[in-house]
Parts: C-alpha cells; sequence; structure tokens
C-alpha cells in the first residue's frame, strides 16, 4: 500500500515504531525474564544502577527490582494508554459524528455537553473521578478515557460537517440509504484518518495522566507502574534521584514513540499536507 | 506582422519536466509560439493538454518539481526562461499580467479591491498616495464597473463574480503592461457576464495595444474572441494559425476532433412526444430563510417560485439557467434531497412531495440523480463496482447479484467490466461520470435527473457521455431531466426546454421552437451571448 511506504519513508516515524516495539516487547516478556512478583522485596534498599548485577537498574526505597518494576509497568502504561484512547475515541466519534450529521439542535445539546467537558480541566475532573469511584486499575483507566473524548468528539464534527454535504454523500442518499448507513458506511471511513492520528496524541496524554496520578499516589497503589515508581522515588529525590529517573525516562520515551508515530501516520495517511 | 520588433514574446521550444511518478515525463514538449503587439492569441486544448503549465512557466511561477527545461521564453530581448528572480519580479505585473480563472481566490478577502490594485502601484512606482488613488479609480472606470468609488471601497466577497473579474482586470492593467495572460478568465462566469467580460478584455487590448494570450477550453470563446489560435494535446502544439483557416478549416486530426465535439447551437428535429407524462410538477416552490434574530432581519430567498412542468415519458427536459436561477434546487426537489414547500410533484401517480422521508427512501428506486463533479460524487474509500451495486444492495438485492449486475452495467455505460475492483481515483473524469451514471441506473430508475452532469468534462469527453446518454434514453425508456448551464448542451439533448430565472421558469417549449423562436427577452440575452454564438449556428446538429 502506498500509505505504508510512504510510512516507512519517514526516518523519524521509523525511529517512534522501533521504539514503540521495545516498550511492546519489554510488556510482554516481562514475566519470562522477571518471573517473580515485581512488587515483592528482592534485595537491599536504594542500590544504584549498574552497581550490582543482579540489579542492573538498582532497587528502590523498598528494596524492589527497578528494572522488573520498569518491564512490568510498560504492560501498565500501554493497557492504560490503550484503553483509555479506544473509550475515548469511540464515544468522542460517536458524539462528533451525530452532532456533525445531524446538526441543529442535537448539535447544539451534544456540543454543549462537549464543551463542559471541555472547561474543566482534565487533571481535576480525573482527580474528581478517582476520589469518588475509588483509584483500582479498571476506574483510573475508564476515567481517563472519560476525560479524553471531547478533542476527538470536535475533530470527528467538523469532518463530519465538511463531508455530509459532498455529493457522494447526497448520492447515496437518492439511492436510499438511511442515516446510519450514510454514517457508518459513507462519512465515517473518510472521517478517520484525522481521528487515528489523534488518536496517538490521547494515548500519550492518557500515558501521562495515569502517571500524573500515580505521582500524587492517587493511582492503583496495587501494579507495578511507572508512575508508583516516580510517586515512591519522590522522598528520596535529592540523592538517589534515579528512582524517579529511571522511570521518568521510561515514559518520555513511550511518549515520544507515540508521537513519533503518530506524526508518521498523519504525513502517510494525508500526503498532500506534507508536499508543502 | 512579420517585423521583429512587433513581436512582444516568443516561446522557442519551450520544455517543461513534470516530477516522477507523473503521468508523462514532459509537461510541455519543445512548444513553439509568437505573440505580436495587439494581438489575442488563444491557446486552447483539453485539461492536461500543458496549457496552463505554459502560462505558468512564462510568469515562472510553476510549483517546486516542475521545472523548465529546456528552450527559451524572449520577452523584450530578455530570456525569462533563466531570468534571475529578481529581474522576474520586475517583469511580473509590469511587463506581463495575468489573471485566473477563478476571481474570487485570486483576491485577498481581507483587503479592499482599492487597496489590492494601489498595491501594484505601490510595489512598482514611486506615486504619491493620492495620485495612486485616483489612477485606482480610474481604471475601475475603464474596466466598466459600476461607482468605481463604491467597488474601491468593497472587498472581495460584496461584489459579483463578473465585477471581481473586471477588478482584477484592472489590476492586471494598472501598469500597463505589454503582454496580459489570461488563464480561462471566463471559465467560472455565468454565459451573460463571461460576454461582457470577452467583449471587455477585447475593447481593452484595441485601446492599449495590448498583446493578449488568451488560455480556453472552449471554441465558442475561440470563435469570439481570437486573431490567432494555438491548439495543443498532451504538452505539444499540435496546430497554429489564423482563427478562420483553424476553425473552417482545421488540419491536425485533432482540431478536427475538438471542432467536431463542439456542440452545435441549432437543436436536431423534434422526436416524436409521448401523451403519457410521466412527471408532473406543479406550482413547486422552496424559499430559504437564514439569519436573522427572533423574526427580526430575516433575508428571505425564493429559490424556486412555483415551477409547473411536464415531462412526457421517454422525453428529455432541460433546464436552463444562470447560477442562483434556482435550477439545481429545483432538481434536488424532484428527488427529494430537499424538501419543497409546495406544490406537487407526481411521478407515475405518486404525490413526492408529500411523501415522507421513509416513503421516499423506498421509492427512491424510481428516480435517480447524476451528480455533476465526478471527483466529489464517488465515495473515495470504495471500489466502483461496490458503488454501484450498493443501491441495488440497499434495496434487498443480494450482493452477488448486484456485483453482476454492476458488470453488466459496466458494459452499458462503455466500461470494461474488469474494472469494478478499482478505485474512483484510478478512473478519468469522464469514466467517473460513466460509473456516476451507472449507479443511477442499477436501481432501473424510470425518470433520471442530471445535474449538470457533463459541465465538467471537456468537450470530447462531453460529447462522448451525451451520446451515450442519448443511446441509453432509447434502449431503457429513460425519461431525464437534464440540468445545465449551458444552452449549446442544451440544444443537442433536449426535446423540451425550460429557461430559468431567478426562480421562476420564463419560457418553455419544444427545444427547436425555443432556441430558434425565443420569446422572452432573457432567453434572447442568453442565447445572444453564447460565445462564438455565429459560429456555433453555422455548423449543422449531430445526429447521434
Amino acid at each position: 500500500m502506498d500509505a505504508v511506504k510512504r510510512y516507512f519513508r519517514s526516518p523519524a516515524a521509523v525511529v517512534g515504531l522501533l521504539l514503540l516495539l521495545v516498550v511492546i516487547a519489554m510488556a510482554i516478556t516481562a514475566s519470562w525474564i522477571y518471573p517473580r512478583d515485581p512488587l515483592a522485596l528482592a534485595g537491599r534498599p536504594l542500590i544504584w544502577p549498574f552497581s550490582n548485577p543482579r540489579f542492573l537498574l538498582g532497587t528502590d526505597n523498598s528494596g524492589r527490582d527497578i528494572a522488573a518494576q520498569i518491564f512490568y509497568g510498560a504492560r501498565i502504561s500501554l493497557l492504560i494508554g490503550g484503553v483509555a484512547t479506544v473509550i475515548a475515541v469511540v464515544i468522542g466519534v460517536l458524539i462528533g459524528a451525530f452532532a456533525g450529521y445531524y446538526g441543529g439542535w442535537v448539535d447544539t445539546v451534544l456540543m454543549r455537553i462537549t464543551e463542559a467537558f471541555q472547561t474543566l480541566p482534565n487533571f481535576v475532573l480525573l482527580l474528581v473521578l478517582v476520589a469518588v469511584f475509588g483509584s483500582t486499575l479498571t476506574t483510573v483507566t475508564i476515567a481517563v478515557g472519560i476525560v479524553s473524548w471531547p478533542a476527538p468528539a470536535r475533530l470527528t464534527r467538523a469532518e463530519f460537517m465538511s463531508l455530509r454535504s459532498r455529493e457522494f454523500v447526497q448520492a447515496g442518499r437518492t439511492l436510499g440509504m438511511k442515516d446510519i448507513q450514510l454514517i457508518l458506511g459513507e462519512i465515517l471511513p473518510n472521517a478517520l484518518p484525522p481521528v487515528i492520528v489523534y488518536a496517538s496524541v490521547v494515548m500519550a496524554v492518557s500515558i501521562l495522566l495515569e502517571s500524573a496520578l500515580a505521582f500524587l499516589r492517587l493511582s492503583d497503589p496495587n501494579v507495578a507502574s511507572w508512575g508508583n515508581l516516580i510517586g515512591l522515588g519522590r522522598d528520596v529525590l535529592r540523592v538517589q534521584w534515579y528512582v524517579s529517573a529511571i522511570p521518568g525516562i521510561a515514559i518520555l520515551l513511550t511518549v515520544l514513540a507515540v508521537s513519533l508515530v503518530g506524526q508518521g501516520l498523519n504525513d502517510a495517511l494525508n500526503p498532500r499536507l506534507k508536499s508543502r | 506582422m512579420s517585423a521583429a520588433d512587433n513581436t512582444i514574446l516568443t516561446i522557442d521550444g519551450l520544455s517543461v519536466k513534470l516530477p516522477k511518478g507523473a503521468d508523462r515525463s514532459h509537461a510541455l514538449n519543445g512548444v513553439s509560439l509568437a505573440i505580436n503587439a495587439n494581438e489575442i492569441v488563444c491557446v486552447v486544448g483539453e485539461s492536461g493538454s500543458g496549457k496552463s503549465v505554459m502560462a505558468n512557466a512564462i510568469m515562472r511561477l510553476l510549483p517546486g518539481e516542475v521545472a523548465i527545461d529546456g528552450g527559451r521564453v524572449l520577452f523584450e530581448g530578455k530570456d525569462l526562461a533563466s531570468a534571475s528572480n529578481t529581474e522576474m519580479r520586475k517583469v511580473r505585473g509590469a511587463g506581463i499580467a495575468m489573471i485566473f480563472q477563478e476571481p474570487m481566490t485570486a483576491l485577498n478577502p481581507l483587503r479592499s479591491i482599492g487597496d489590492q490594485i494601489g498595491e501594484m502601484f505601490e510595489i512598482h512606482t514611486e506615486l504619491s498616495k493620492t495620485e495612486i488613488k485616483a489612477r485606482v479609480l480610474a481604471l475601475l472606470a475603464d474596466v466598466r464597473i459600476p461607482d468605481p468609488a463604491q467597488a474601491a471601497r468593497a472587498y472581495p466577497h460584496e461584489l459579483s463574480g463578473g465585477q471581481r473579474q473586471r477588478a482584477m482586470i484592472a489590476m492586471a492593467l494598472a501598469l500597463d503592461p505589454r503582454l496580459l495572460i489570461a488563464d480561462e478568465p471566463t471559465t467560472a462566469l455565468d454565459v451573460t457576464t463571461q460576454a461582457q467580460i470577452l467583449k471587455l478584455i477585447k475593447e481593452l487590448q484595441t485601446r492599449r495595444n495590448t498583446a493578449v494570450l488568451f488560455i480556453t477550453h472552449d471554441f465558442g470563446v475561440v470563435a469570439e474572441i481570437a486573431d490567432r489560435v494555438v491548439v495543443m494535446q498532451h504538452g505539444n502544439v499540435v496546430e497554429q494559425g489564423a482563427v478562420k483557416d483553424v476553425l473552417t478549416d482545421p488540419q491536425h486530426p485533432y482540431t478536427q476532433q475538438l471542432i467536431a465535439a463542439v456542440p452545435p447551437l441549432t437543436a436536431p428535429p423534434p422526436r416524436a412526444l409521448s401523451e403519457d407524462i410521466i412527471l408532473d410538477l406543479a406550482d413547486v416552490s422552496k424559499t430559504y430563510r437564514n439569519g436573522g434574530f427572533l423574526g427580526r432581519g430575516v433575508r428571505v430567498t425564493h429559490a424556486v417560485k412555483s415551477v409547473s412542468l411536464q415531462l412526457p415519458r421517454g422525453a428529455t427536459l432541460g433546464i436552463v439557467g444562470e447560477s442562483g436561477s434556482g435550477k439545481s434546487t429545483l432538481a434536488r426537489c424532484i428527488i427529494r434531497l430537499i424538501d419543497p414547500d409546495g406544490g406537487s410533484i407526481v411521478l407515475e401517480g405518486k404525490d413526492w412531495a408529500k411523501l415522507t422521508r421513509d416513503e421516499v427512501r423506498h421509492e427512491t428506486k424510481h428516480i435517480q440523480m447524476v451528480f455533476q463533479d465526478p471527483f466529489a460524487s464517488l465515495n473515495p474509500r470504495r471500489k466502483a463496482g461496490d458503488l454501484v451495486a450498493q443501491g441495488p444492495i440497499v434495496h434487498g438485492t443480494p450482493r452477488a447479484e448486484a456485483v453482476a449486475n454492476a458488470k453488466e452495467l459496466f458494459r452499458l455505460v462503455g466500461l470494461d467490466p474488469s474494472a469494478i475492483d478499482r478505485f474512483p481515483h484510478e478512473f478519468s473524469g469522464g469514466q467517473r461520470q460513466r460509473i456516476g451514471l451507472a449507479r443511477a441506473l442499477a436501481l432501473k430508475p424510470a425518470v433520471l435527473v442530471a445535474d449538470e452532469a457533463v459541465s465538467a468534462l471537456d468537450v470530447s469527453v462531453q460529447a462522448q457521455v451525451l451520446t451515450m446518454l442519448h443511446e441509453l434514453r432509447e434502449r431503457l425508456g429513460l425519461s431525464i431531466v437534464f440540468i445545465t448551464h449551458d444552452l449549446r448542451v442544451a440544444a443537442q439533448i433536449c426535446d423540451l426546454v425550460a429557461v430559468m430565472k431567478d426562480g421562476e421558469v420564463v419560457e418553455h417549449g419544444l427545444a427547436g421552437e425555443v432556441f430558434g423562436n425565443p420569446q422572452h427577452a432573457y432567453t434572447q440575452a442568453l442565447l445572444a451571448s453564447i460565445p462564438g454564438g455565429d459560429f456555433a449556428r453555422s455548423r449543422k446538429p449531430v445526429t447521434v
């Protein structure tokens, strides 16, 4: 396919994809490489990285293996990033599609709801949701998804508004198609590319939101996540800074990878914009 | 004419290469031509012939990867093909000026017309502010804009299309250029406005002794305005000569083919029309209200004002008119893409104007539409076969059967049935329009509404599609409502013609009578405005 060829022509996009594959590989191989519970005590607390071959990245303040937590943390980050993105995009596309296709009062109602969500700062809303519903992995993931849907909704709405009056949509209507067939079969496939590209931004933000929650110790404490590790490292930040820095770098690289892939997808799916 | 000092621009063996992966290696292959002072040279060709590339190459306005790779462009003793950007800036506007097809996009929407014309003087001259202002007003008066002072203050969206094009011409002529390049300057305009602009260009050219390089796809325009003609095909000049010689005695087969494809203005002999009325419109109206708050300041537009027309079974009813005449709104009312406010649309005994949305969906197989834009009317993410099979599938035909029928329809509209697996972008404009037609025919409609169905096509392709419509009408017993702004096309295919203006039908009747002996002043004006009308009338109707 042309789009695939165009994607691999950009070195940044390829680097992003490789980084992302490394993170995915870490998530998959975590339980083979570190068969023990990553949250179990493994050795002396606060061993510096590269000083003990048993703990390549050292240990944290409770004596848990940082490398193991990084590997397992990749699972949590990808899980939260992926699932929250799917939730946000599905809600966003549905609301945006209906608002953009029908216009009128449907649009007014749906857009006022979207604006209500947008005027609240994401993170504050997230804190409220977690405070009310508790901080298990499931609620955190759903909460992150729920605070992230307005932007995809607006994007989808804009695409639908410009596509709904196109002649091919009118042609579909003259063939006797139902609204739902027009929305899902005719307009949505043409509206999706920018939304897919934007999904990478949602994913990056989701990972960051979870880390921020964990940093405030409001994420699920029973899973090994990068954010939890950063939060833990806060107490020893001045001397044993590596406890926070190592998961910080992991988050940085993952978010960078997702963003580069998103940019690459953008250039591959919208080739005309690139040749400016 | 042969005196060297009389020649303004000489193009000598000009070649322009295209980026890799384009459909051919060169946009222009060794093009040579000369333009003399006080002469209008028309460059004609179909889309993709390289005529616009040539205009942009002269001005050195080619996009990034398209570049001149051979030949010379001599203007006032200088070779523009190798001139530096600084030298070119002095030539553009002052020595050679250009006007474009779409004046709305060529003008800056945020600045007033007077400002934009005045800018020409600010850049190229040392005139004072008051002098510039006076010159701008003089120019606007020169291009016959009513009330130049007001036009100078106006923003582009406040002027009509014709006035915008006049403003563009004023801007182009501001510095008395020796050569004016006009790239399809009247294509986006209505026929009456087009006639005025053509007259204006001719008049200004005579008065100022400017040389004009006029690019067009329309032989009618050529007949109207040109002194000499250059015919281009695939980046080559295939024929050039005085307008009379080329039009009456074309030498090259391509020129002959192009001229043969120009629709004549005389209608073919009338056919016997059926007594049976298949589609009966009575008092159809559509009014738009926009703007306004709580009932104040509402703008009411009567898009269609109580139109009553009848379409006999098997006949073709042409609805002609300029933009804004309501003809497209009427077409969309008939197939209920738009809900009419009043009146009745009786199709085989059922009043469409009163059907509910659900009923329209079920009844829609009886009446189908072919759209104007072959690029926008096909979903780019569906395969051609899918597009054609879609309608029957929606109405309950099993998929396999619908696809088999799609192949049959492809053959019917003159496409290769094996092409059903290709996507729309792999087809040419004319082929896409055939797909659109196959899609409409897939539901076996009794009435076909064609909304400017051939307007976006090149003349030769247009002729092919029209011929095909003729054949299909006979073979399938179709009744057609044919919407067009082009009277020449209407004359060719329609049995009956209705002329619309401001939402009303001002005249209707048999095509031969309406075109041969127009009664209403507006119809007469329309017919008189057709470019190269005498040329078109002189030609015999093609028997298709």
